[in-house]
């Protein structure tokens, strides 16, 4: 994160927010798109840009479940524990992406290549129980199909597709 | 402006109250002598509702409320007690004790705690729950003020404290839920942080989860040692404040009791800090009538006594470097004169010397070490620093009867002090003390009216104008760095705009109240407390023989003997620091 | 779209809605709709008709509702019914598009209920049969584009803000919310009409209106249906809201977790401001109003209004004690109101057809309607709008078609994570604010989750407790200690190492949390177990250790 170009798109994050009352947490959000964690150089960046003390951008990023403060790895698996999934088999699924992947919950395998995390539902509940890898929602996931998305091999979510990313530099406002 | 204020009739316990619109449950009790137990709220603070322990029930409701925060409605009944409420509060209390290590013999809070009272007060004999004490290390960095995240019971207090109260933003709550816990901004080392060890976070804290850096342990050493010739310092605002810890009424002065106990404790010399803080206006008033009275220079002139403001204008506002006084704090002034001038005139060997100041401040630990010029002496003008606490707990191991010692006089030659070397203690002190040698310097002749009453009282910012031969000096006090902003900014406009500056002399005491208040001073302070420890004070500056710190004739003599002149080159070689820039990240 | 006048809406209102002249095929592309599959299906029928060179047209919708049957497709032929097909693949699609092409009548098999054959929707006469349910904020959801303004426009909408800022005060608007019964529905019933009036009355620099779309009861997903499926309507009913406060500004608070209520929401925004439903000078009148997005960031305990406004202010979302309510002093210390999505849902709806016939529909003091997220052991699980006071069986095994395992319903869960279990016994009880209560769950925001024998309720509790604690803020000691040591005693009595005594210390920790915390997160989080324990503690008495008891 020291790139010249990781600079500018600080700043001009910085910039977008800036003279917004209240606009941190969308800040914040936009660093995360942008390098998939909030990394602390960034972070300080930001702040100073923002003129936001760095222990009001730490207890917020520490508060919030949504930001990272580790690079992630290529594919976030997470795995809904919300009721309707739980009720259905999450917490099994769970085990199971935890046993295949060797890491818990919370952590990112040695290859940087999947970050394992919990979610408290994603709003698919009918079709519980819901794992998403990136933006890719799986609805009704069966063991096998978990197998099939964790394998190291195959590339891409077994028949899923989502909505796109987030847009967060959008607030409503043209 | 008077305005009209609406009283408000409840009921606390059957008991009829009036309040004032805006006053909450908590304080129509007090008014009638209920007394609702609380734990996180603290009278200088806004109510964090954090705790749940000042629960009380409205009649005509099954919720409880918090009397702490709660505003006052017209016709409230309230019920401060009853077996419900206190069984709830019972089992709140059992919950945080059983996150909380049983520590307390080893405590810094041991027997003034509020948390151990609290359990005291409600006979706590068992906690049923398990341990839930985190796993978390102590923060000693600073080596001012010591950050135990595990004692901490996330009141929320050091936290508005550091961010609102003092705009220093060092610290700050991380993570949420159970592991809640209290750190430096970011996660860092408290010493990396913003943080300006100014220990008004420990003033406020209600447990041992931050204290101050106990440096007892190597004065004992020291005092132990024959070859070590100890001298000490009091400093003025703790000769108001050491006999709370030991049943004094608040505010009584113990100057002469606290020399007594320092030799007693095995002190060679006891010098007073007043004395420092005369000398200092000496230097300081100098420097001010120098740029008032020549045009072009650099006004307002700023104060630099406190460390804590010292080292947030140099984090913060180092634009503002131009405008502060080169001198340095009465206990640097003290400790380089000990070993310069005293130890010359008592035939001693600098290198035993060993300076103890006697301070209501954790910053002064940091102050001593702060930069080149605190070795102005050749060594370090300042060996240890030790709070107002810290004391008293010393003189409580020494066996010394306090309240019976016979009082006695300073070592005279840095020990003889004036009224305005006095009032340095309370907010407002030193420019009422420089004002009054200022006009000395400028007009030859002390002013009719040595009181400046302007810069007197807790008012967050003071402003005021006095008269001196016919110029108009113009002046701001500010107290709580969280007060420091508006003042700057005002000078910051004028500045931009190329217009007359708003004042010409600044004084910036970074705890509330001045160092009445300050972070090594006896716990529970209030606005109440800082007054009457002012008000010991300014009782003396009123009642002493001189009240400007030119009458000193120990001053005169140092001058005439030693120092020269002000501002002269000795002067400025011992008496004298610099400023530099150590921009952090933005707070 | 151009500028809209009062005019041209008037002409909208006596057009009447087009009518189905070519062959129309409606894909539901809603978050879950796309998770089961929707869009290879969507393309699929695109490339074909694209193909084909067909005038067809291949329509994007949202919820429909029938969440366990997604893919859902719709397909429209002029002069007919329409008919929905449910667990459609681009396969079975291409089917359907061949024998729309032959002529031949469409495939008899994969066909599900159609929302007309669901539902009566905001009082249309229902052609035969019995509805079911009663959609008025889901009136649309499932039946237009939620990303064409058009469609909304062309059913009514935006007719309300026409009428509220052409014929009607402030307190006119208020008056007719009293007369609807409006209660909020993101959990706690309050007045709508009283909230309104008690910001309005309130003085302050600005006023601010917050549509609160955190959406945080795991297993409830009614407000993102809503906001993914009918946008228009909630950004409808907030800018009349800011009409009635004297709003100049009002804030989207949405889940970070939702990425598409989110874009349509942005869409919908652009879209109004560009028909001049929104912004400068609403409908050429000297009324203003900007409406901004603000995500939330993963933490339950922001739904809490005190705590969604410290959100909104960039900070930790801690709540704050109350008074003062946020309708005194909100956002940036100013008078706000904060409502639901549903709740705002309801309010064109409520302006158009009036108070009076709102508040028919219903059963005592609970008027209206309440969409729920039925999930778990049910046969169809998905959202569901049914009248209030229709009974939870009318829901679970009407609606929802009962158990989908061969073990019978034990309990239903209400309310989420401050929610109660409610035996199999009561499902007789009618749905209302108060009925719900008197069983000891509460109406939430619309989460039920049904539950049937083999479900530990044991285990139950000890997830809606864990949520809790994860959820916990940690500002007070109550819920942010008392939870904790509640959810190892749970542990210990699940894994079998209980005794009697720790039920009891549940007991009492569970009263001081309700008691002493600050919030309703804590002040809810022992509702689970102790619902539990009301109607089930033999389950518990069976895990403790034997001997002990
Ligand atoms: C812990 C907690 C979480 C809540 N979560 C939500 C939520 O996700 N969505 C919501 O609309 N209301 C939620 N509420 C209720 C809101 O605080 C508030 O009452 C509601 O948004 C007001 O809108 P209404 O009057 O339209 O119902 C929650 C309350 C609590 C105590
Ligand atoms: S903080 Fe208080 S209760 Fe805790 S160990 Fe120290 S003295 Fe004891
Ligand atoms: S208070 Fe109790 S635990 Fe503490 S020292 Fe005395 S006897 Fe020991
Ligand atoms: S000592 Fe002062 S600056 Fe340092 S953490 Fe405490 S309150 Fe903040
Ligand atoms: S450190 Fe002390 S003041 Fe700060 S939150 Fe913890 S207990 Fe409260
Ligand atoms: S005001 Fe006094 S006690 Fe406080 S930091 Fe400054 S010098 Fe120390
Ligand atoms: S929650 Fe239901 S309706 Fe929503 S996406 Fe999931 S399955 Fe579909
Ligand atoms: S009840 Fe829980 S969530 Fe609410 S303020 Fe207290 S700790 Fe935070
Ligand atoms: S419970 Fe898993 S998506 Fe809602
Ligand atoms: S004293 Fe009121 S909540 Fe702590
Ligand atoms: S059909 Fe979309 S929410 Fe179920």
């Amino acid at each position: 994160m020291t790139t010249a170009t990781a600079e500018e798109d600080v700043a001009a994050i910085a910039k977008r927010w800036k003279n917004k009352r209240g606009s941190l947490i969308m800040a914040l959000h936009a660093l995360q798109d942008r390098y998939g964690y909030v990394p602390r150089e960034a972070a300080m960046s930001l702040g100073e840009q923002m003129d936001v003390p760095l222990a009001r951008i730490y207890e917020v990023l520490t508060f919030y479940n949504y930001f990272r403060l580790k690079s992630p790895g290529d594919k976030v698996v997470s795995v809904c524990l919300g009721t309707a999934c739980y009720l259905k088999g999450a917490p099994q699924l769970l085990e199971q992406a935890s046993a295949e992947l060797g890491i818990k919950p919370g952590e990112t395998t040695d290859d940087n290549e999947y970050h394992l995390q919990v979610v408290r539902c994603v709003g698919c509940c009918g079709l519980a129980p819901v794992v998403t890898v990136n933006a890719h929602v799986l609805a009704k996931v069966t063991p096998e199909m978990l197998t099939a998305q964790l394998d190291r091999g195959t590339d891409g979510p077994v028949h899923a597709t989502a909505a796109k990313p987030v847009d967060t530099t959008a607030d409503g406002q043209e | 402006m008077p305005t009209q204020t609406q009283l408000i009739s409840i009921t606390v316990n059957n008991l009829p109250v009036e309040v004032e619109q805006g006053a909450t449950i908590l304080d129509a009790a007090r008014k009638v002598s209920v007394h609702i137990p609380t734990l996180c709220k603290h009278p200088d603070l806004d109510a964090t509702a954090a705790c749940g322990i000042c629960i009380v029930r409205i009649t005509g409701s099954k919720k409880m409320l918090r009397a702490c925060c709660t505003p006052v409605e017209p016709g409230m009944d309230v019920t401060t007690e009853d077996p419900e409420i206190i069984q709830v509060r019972r089992t709140v209390i059992e919950m945080i004790l059983s996150k909380h290590p049983n520590e307390c013999l080893t405590c810094g809070r041991n027997q003034n705690c509020e948390l151990q009272t609290i359990a005291a007060d409600f006979g706590m004999r068992d906690v049923t729950l398990d341990s839930i004490v985190p796993d978390l290390p102590i923060d000693s960095t600073t080596r001012a003020i010591v950050l135990d995240p595990r004692k901490c019971i996330t009141c929320g207090r050091c936290i508005q404290v550091c961010q609102q109260m003092q705009d220093v933003w060092a610290l700050s709550f991380l993570e949420r839920g159970i592991d809640t816990r209290i750190a430096p901004a970011g996660d860092i080392d408290l010493a990396d942080s913003p943080c300006v060890r100014c220990g008004q976070c420990s003033a406020h804290c209600p447990t041992g989860a931050i204290v101050e850096f106990d440096n007892t342990q190597e004065v004992w050493d020291k005092l132990l040692d024959p070859d070590a010739y100890c001298v000490a310092q009091l400093a003025p605002a703790v000769r108001v404040a050491i006999g709370e810890a030991f049943g004094f009424p608040v505010g009584t002065n113990l100057t002469g009791q606290t020399y007594a106990a320092l030799r007693r404790m095995g002190f060679n010399a006891v010098f007073d800090t007043n004395f420092g803080a005369d000398l200092t206006i000496m230097e300081e008033a100098a420097e001010f009538v120098r740029r008032f009275t020549t045009a072009g220079s650099t006004l307002p002139l700023i104060t630099t006594c406190c460390p804590s403001w010292v080292d947030f204008m140099e984090k913060f506002h180092n634009d503002m470097i131009p405008h502060f006084s080169s001198c340095k704090s009465p206990q640097a002034m003290v400790g380089a004169l000990a070993k310069t001038y005293y130890a010359e005139k008592m035939g001693l060997d600098p290198a035993k010397v060993y300076v103890v100041s006697i301070m209501p401040c954790t910053a002064k630990k940091f102050e001593i070490i702060r930069s080149k010029e605190m070795n102005s002496s050749g060594y370090q003008d300042v060996d240890v620093s030790l709070t107002t606490r810290e004391l008293a707990r010393m003189i409580k191991q020494s066996g010394i009867h306090f309240r019976g010692i016979p009082e006695e006089q300073p070592d005279h030659i840095l020990g003889a002090y004036t009224g305005a070397g006095t009032i340095f203690g309370a907010t407002g002190g030193v420019m009422e003390a420089a004002l009054r040698t200022a006009h000395y310097l400028i007009t030859g002749s002390n002013p009719t009216r040595v009181d400046v009453q302007a810069t007197r009282g807790l008012d967050g910012v003071k402003e005021g104008r006095v008269n001196v031969a016919g110029n108009e000096v113009r002046f701001a006090v500010a107290h709580g760095l969280g007060n420091v902003e508006t003042v700057l900014t005002r000078v910051r406009e004028a500045r931009e705009a190329g217009t007359e500056p708003p004042y010409h002399f600044i004084e910036v005491m970074a705890c509330p109240g001045g160092c009445v208040g300050g972070g090594g001073q006896p716990y529970g302070v209030t606005d109440h407390l800082r007054e009457k420890r002012a008000a010991g004070l300014y009782q003396e500056d009123q009642s002493g023989l001189w009240r400007c710190s030119h009458d000193n004739p120990y001053i005169q003599e140092l001058y005439r003997d030693f120092l020269g002149e002000p501002l002269g080159e000795k002067s400025e070689q011992l008496l004298h620091t610099t400023y530099t820039p150590r921009p952090t990240y933005r707070r | 779209m151009a500028k809209q006048t009062f005019a041209d809406l008037e002409a909208r209102a006596k057009a009447p809605i087009p009518t189905v002249d070519k062959p129309t095929i409606k894909v539901g592309l809603s978050t879950c709709g796309m998770a089961a599959g929707a869009e290879p299906v969507f393309n699929a029928l695109n490339a074909t008709v694209k193909s084909g060179g067909l005038d067809w047209k291949i329509a994007r919708t949202g919820c429909a509702g029938m969440c366990s049957m997604e893919p859902l497709v719709e397909v429209a032929l002029p002069g007919q019914t329409a008919v929905m097909y449910g667990e459609v693949t681009p396969e079975f699609a291409g089917q359907i598009v061949d024998a729309i092409a032959a002529g031949k009548p469409l495939p008899a098999n994969g066909r599900v209920p159609s929302i007309a054959e669901l539902a009566c929707i905001a009082g249309e006469p229902v052609a035969e049969g019995e509805a079911k349910q009663y959609r008025i904020v889901m009136r649309n959801c499932g039946v237009i584009d939620p990303e064409e303004i058009d469609e909304y426009l062309d059913r009514g909408g935006y007719q309300a803000l026409a009428k509220a800022l052409s014929h009607m005060t402030p307190e006119d608007i208020i008056d007719e919310l009293k007369t609807a019964g409006l209660r909020g529905r993101g959990g706690a019933g309050f007045p709508v009409w009283m909230k309104w009036l008690l910001t309005r009355e309130s003085p302050g620099d600005e006023h601010f209106i917050v549509c609160n779309a955190d959406e945080g009861d795991p297993g409830a997903y009614m407000d993102r249906s809503v906001l993914e499926g009918d946008p228009h309507a909630v950004l409808e009913g907030m800018i009349i809201g800011g009409y009635v406060i004297g709003a100049r500004n009002g804030i989207f608070y949405i889940r970070a977790e939702y990425p598409l209520a989110i874009q349509r929401i942005e869409k919908a925004i652009r879209q109004a401001k560009a028909a001049g439903l929104l912004g400068a000078n609403i409908l050429g009148t000297d009324f203003t109003f900007n409406v901004e997005i603000r995500l939330g960031a993963g933490a339950f305990v922001c739904g809490e209004e005190t705590a969604l406004i410290a959100s909104v202010e960039g900070k930790r979302g801690t709540p704050s004690p109350r008074p003062p309510y946020p309708s005194v002093k909100g956002l940036w210390g100013q008078p706000t109101m904060i409502n639901n999505v549903e709740s705002l849902a309801n309010l064109a709806q409520i302006i158009q057809r009036g108070g009076e016939w709102f508040s028919g529909i219903g059963l005592g003091n609970s008027k209206g309607t309440k969409v729920f997220a039925v999930t778990g052991k049910v046969k169809h699980a998905g959202l569901v709008e049914i009248p209030m006071g229709v009974t939870l069986r009318q829901v679970v095994e009407g609606i929802c078609g009962g158990s989908a395992t061969s073990s019978p319903i034990k309990a239903v869960q209400t309310g989420g994570p401050s929610g109660g279990l409610i035996p199999a016994r009561e499902l007789d009880t009618p749905i209302t604010y108060e009925h719900l209560q008197k069983l000891g769950s509460y109406m939430g925001s619309g989460g039920m989750i049904v539950m049937d024998e083999t479900d530990d309720l044991v285990e139950l509790s000890k997830f809606y407790l864990n949520f809790c604690v994860d959820e916990s803020c940690g500002k007070c000691a109550p819920c942010r200690i008392g939870g904790t040591q509640m959810l190892r005693l749970l542990d210990k009595i699940a894994d079998g190492r209980g005794t009697q005594e720790d039920v009891a210390t549940i007991r009492r920790l569970a009263h001081a949390m309700d008691r002493a915390s600050l919030c309703g997160l804590g002040q809810g989080a022992p509702n689970p177990i102790l619902s539990a324990l009301r109607y089930f503690e033999p389950e518990f008495r069976d895990r403790l250790v034997s001997g002990k008891n």
